[in-house]
């Protein structure tokens, strides 16, 4: 699997597949029984390339004792940087994640989405070329996610290259460039969002409102709720089916396809049995 | 190198802000403070008994620092998981480690100092004056300092590869075992082979020999202490101090850090 | 509101009589005990080597606590003039555990010295031990001659070995800091064995030097006990010049006074006059205390 230079690329893979695992192997959090990785060129075994990355861990926690400041300062020492360009950098991420008024209070104080926000700032102070997130929009509600949407956009305007995982369908087909499917531990495949969703769409959904009595043959296929029904179709039938609902004066709400489901699309991959390649290569070429 | 002072520097301002530590200094401050009554009470002897006491204090709340501080450096990292975003920076394990020991060793000098001050204020609280033979007491301080560095190395060595609690528990207990390595070596049994005589006696030489340290016998009766032993004792904490150190390094660069 | 109010007051008065009630249980409770306690010492712990390595690096403090056990128990037992033969059984043991801990404990050794040897109702009458606790003293302190000396006393006063009590003080001369007195003591008690200047040098320099209240205390009472033994000499001494003279025993002792044998009547260390008594022998005062000093340190 190769990601290349400036991508978003998303890995994809419902809860256990192994995408924390696989990025904790390429930032050296744990270390594999074979096979090999190069990220920028350099092996993973060179710590010097943690230089050039910028790491988001799933979840984060940090020294709860330490003011927001503190913690970027001290993680920023680890660079190669002059203490007033460290300094800047600080204030600049402090703003630009949104937690400026809230540096000097200790970490112990944030709040899920706070703590995910200094985890981002972090992960992006020292300029990386390279930035790596683990479920980075886990735990923040909608603005918060919006927010670390708009700053991936951001890195890859920045010409960055951002490799993320998460289970979230909608995330991937917004951010990525490509993604990389994980599931059960294997890489299923790898490709645009439209490639890897896209292949079977399994029809069309109408919801509408009838009056009582009315004769519509449509109506045994159909689930109802209160004053609604549900009534699913292949394509081709799709307007057979609205000709019936006019004539019968119905009122029709929406039409819609219907989406597979990610365990669907997940289920599809596994019976497609595909051969798993041992290397995993991500490279900036 | 200069990583190692960061993550160092960092473990002293986290100390600092514990308030564990305050408490402990505090304890052992009120030591002194008993130590003058209990002074009082053994006639012909108030000096000597406010140096062993105080010496007693400094060591054991050290040794209750070096081995629970000491212990949760690493694992109290691992478990809250504060180290995964930190070990993707640019720093080697070791670099790590190595950071950890010296910011705790820092605060345990700071500690001891703080205690020996305490100390010496007791001292002169009954004496109203301090000999030249008072100075003693700062190398009786050094070595224990030097004993603690050494249970700090440890105690990070046992928490790289085993649970907090057992870590504990094998700390303390190579404390005990090092406190007697010395009379292990010239245990005189009648049934036991010289086979299993020289295993333990080969055990003796290996265990970390703590009362290398004690000097505390000497300097409570202001007794002087040989430069030969100051100076083969700070040898001896450092190199098996680097030993441990090298090891827990290499035991930790392989962990897996689910 | 008033319902938790009451519960607050009600909860606070049920503190206070609580602990009230614990403090005056209490105070029975040790009233009921100290009627069972036996009038036994006890000494749970015996063996020196066990403590010393149960006290871990700490042995020096271990070693200061039961010196100041062993202080109290000798205190009590002095104070409530219960010492008799065999009941000062703790004394060594006590003794031995503190130099155990603690080598370097100089007053223990001087202390054991003392009060090991020393024959009741002063001390244990335990020559032999105290010979060991300051044999033990010496190697591990080998520069402080003064156990030397200890040791000398304790070979002259309450063994009577003036042999082994000349090289004694011989060993401590050859210390460049010891007393000059020392090696003078050496050759006068291998000469001449016991004798009443030598005792009442000997004392009299432990009654100067010592520092410990308690030893000195007793070296005072033994040099008052010696200054009647040689008043007494003397006086015998004179009375039997005036028989000389005269062809006839002094009944009074302002015959010798007037016979200018003394210049004043002679008092004993409590200040009462010395007299005459049967025979024309020197003698106490009747009303002198330093009679039933002398009656109960015989």
């Amino acid at each position: 699997m190769r990601v290349d230079t400036g991508e978003v690329f998303g890995f994809l893979g419902p809860n256990g597949a192994g995408k924390t695992t696989t990025i904790k192997l390429l930032v050296r959090l744990i270390f594999p029984d074979g096979g090999s990785a190069r990220i920028l060129g350099k092996s993973i075994d060179d710590v010097s390339m943690h230089q050039e990355i910028g790491y988001l861990p799933e979840q984060p926690y940090f020294y709860d004792y330490l003011t927001a400041a503190e913690l970027l300062d001290y993680f920023a020492r680890f660079h190669r940087l002059t203490a007033t360009d460290r300094q800047t950098r600080v204030e600049n991420m402090l703003k630009k994640v949104g937690l400026e008024t809230a540096k000097k209070i200790q970490l112990r104080k944030y709040s899920k989405g706070m703590l995910q926000r200094v985890g981002l700032a972090q992960a992006i102070l020292h300029d990386p070329q390279v930035v790596i997130l683990d479920e980075p929009m886990s735990g923040l509600d909608p603005l918060g996610r919006r927010e670390v949407r708009d700053i991936i956009l951001e890195l890859k305007k920045e010409g960055r290259t951002v490799l993320f995982s998460t289970h979230i369908l909608s995330d991937a087909e917004m951010l990525c460039d490509r993604v990389g499917v994980l599931v059960g531990g294997k890489l299923r495949g790898v490709g645009t969002p439209e490639e890897m969703v896209g292949i079977k769409t399994q029809g069309m959904e109408i919801l509408f409102e009838v009056a009582k009595g009315k004769n519509l043959p449509l109506l045994a296929k159909a689930t109802r709720t209160g004053e609604r029904y549900r009534v699913q179709m292949p394509e081709e039938e799709l307007y057979g089916a609205i000709e019936q609902l006019r004539a019968a004066g119905a009122r029709i709400l929406s039409v819609a396809q219907i989406k597979p489901t990610l365990e669907d699309f997940f289920m599809n991959l596994v019976e497609a049995d595909r051969a798993q390649a041992n290397a995993v290569e991500v490279s900036g070429k | 190198m200069k990583n190692v002072w960061t993550v160092a520097t960092n473990t002293f301002r986290e100390a600092v802000r514990d308030r564990v530590l305050y408490n402990l200094v505090f304890f052992a401050l009120l030591m002194m403070g008993a130590a003058i009554l209990v002074g009082q009470i053994s006639i012909g002897i108030e000096e000597s008994v406010i140096v062993s006491l105080g010496l007693t204090a400094i060591s054991v709340i050290g040794l209750l620092i070096a081995v629970f501080i000491g212990v949760g450096l690493v694992s109290k990292e691992m478990e809250k998981r504060t180290l995964y975003a930190l070990l993707a920076e640019p720093v080697e394990r070791w670099e790590f480690l190595l950071g950890k020991f010296c910011g705790l060793v820092m605060t345990l000098t700071v500690n001891t100092a703080a205690m020996a001050v305490g100390l010496y204020l007791a001292l002169w609280t009954v004496k109203h004056t301090l000999e030249k033979s008072d100075g003693w007491i700062l190398v009786a301080v050094y070595l224990i300092l030097l004993k603690l560095a050494l249970i700090v190395a440890l105690a990070l060595l046992f928490s790289c590869f085993t649970t907090p609690f057992l870590a504990i528990l094998f700390t303390a207990g190579i404390y005990v075992a090092g406190v007697f390595a010395g009379d292990l070596r010239t245990v005189q049994a009648v049934d036991l082979s010289s086979a299993t005589m020289n295993l333990l006696k080969g055990i003796s030489y290996l265990l970390p020999n703590f009362e290398n340290f004690n000097v505390m016998g000497a300097v409570a009766h202001g007794r002087a202490v040989p430069g030969a032993l100051v100076r083969q004792a700070t040898l001896y904490a450092v190199v098996y101090g680097a030993v441990v150190l090298a090891a827990a390094s290499a035991i930790f660069s392989r962990r897996n850090l689910k | 509101m008033k319902r938790s109010g009451i519960i607050e007051v009600a909860l606070g008065v049920l503190l206070v009589s609580g602990l009230a009630g614990v403090w005056q249980l209490q105070k029975k409770i040790d009233v009921q005990r100290q009627a069972l306690q036996e009038e036994r010492d006890e000494l749970v712990l015996r063996s020196p080597k066990l403590i010393k390595r149960m006290s871990l690096e700490y042995a020096p403090l271990v070693g200061a606590l039961y010196w100041t056990r062993t202080v109290q128990y000798y205190g009590e037992k002095h104070r409530l003039q219960q010492i008799r033969q065999g009941n000062l059984e703790l004394l060594w043991p006590l003794l031995d555990i503190t130099t155990t801990l603690d080598p370097n404990l100089i007053v223990a050794y001087r202390f054991g010295s003392t009060f090991l040897s020393d024959a009741p109702p002063r001390g244990a009458g335990d020559p032999d031990h105290a010979v060991e606790l300051l044999r033990r003293g010496v190697i591990a302190n080998p520069d402080y001659w003064r156990l030397y000396q200890d040791m000398g006393n304790v070979y002259y006063f309450d063994k009577k070995d003036y042999a082994r009590a000349s090289e004694a003080f011989a060993e401590g001369a050859k210390n460049p800091q010891a007393a000059i007195w020392m090696k003078v003591m050496a050759a006068k008690i291998a000469a001449e064995g016991e004798s009443l200047e030598t005792s009442y040098f000997l004392w009299r320099d432990i009654y100067q030097t010592a520092q410990e209240p308690q030893i000195k205390k007793n070296a005072e009472l033994h040099l008052r006990l010696v200054k009647v033994d040689l008043d007494l000499r003397e006086l015998n001494r004179l009375a039997d010049e005036y028989e000389r003279r005269t062809g006839r025993r002094a009944t009074k002792m302002s015959e010798l006074v007037q016979a200018g044998l003394l210049s004043q009547l002679p008092g004993d260390p409590d200040g009462y006059p010395y007299v005459l008594g049967e025979g024309g022998k020197a003698e106490l005062n009747l009303y002198s205390p330093m009679l039933e000093e002398k009656l109960m340190n015989k």
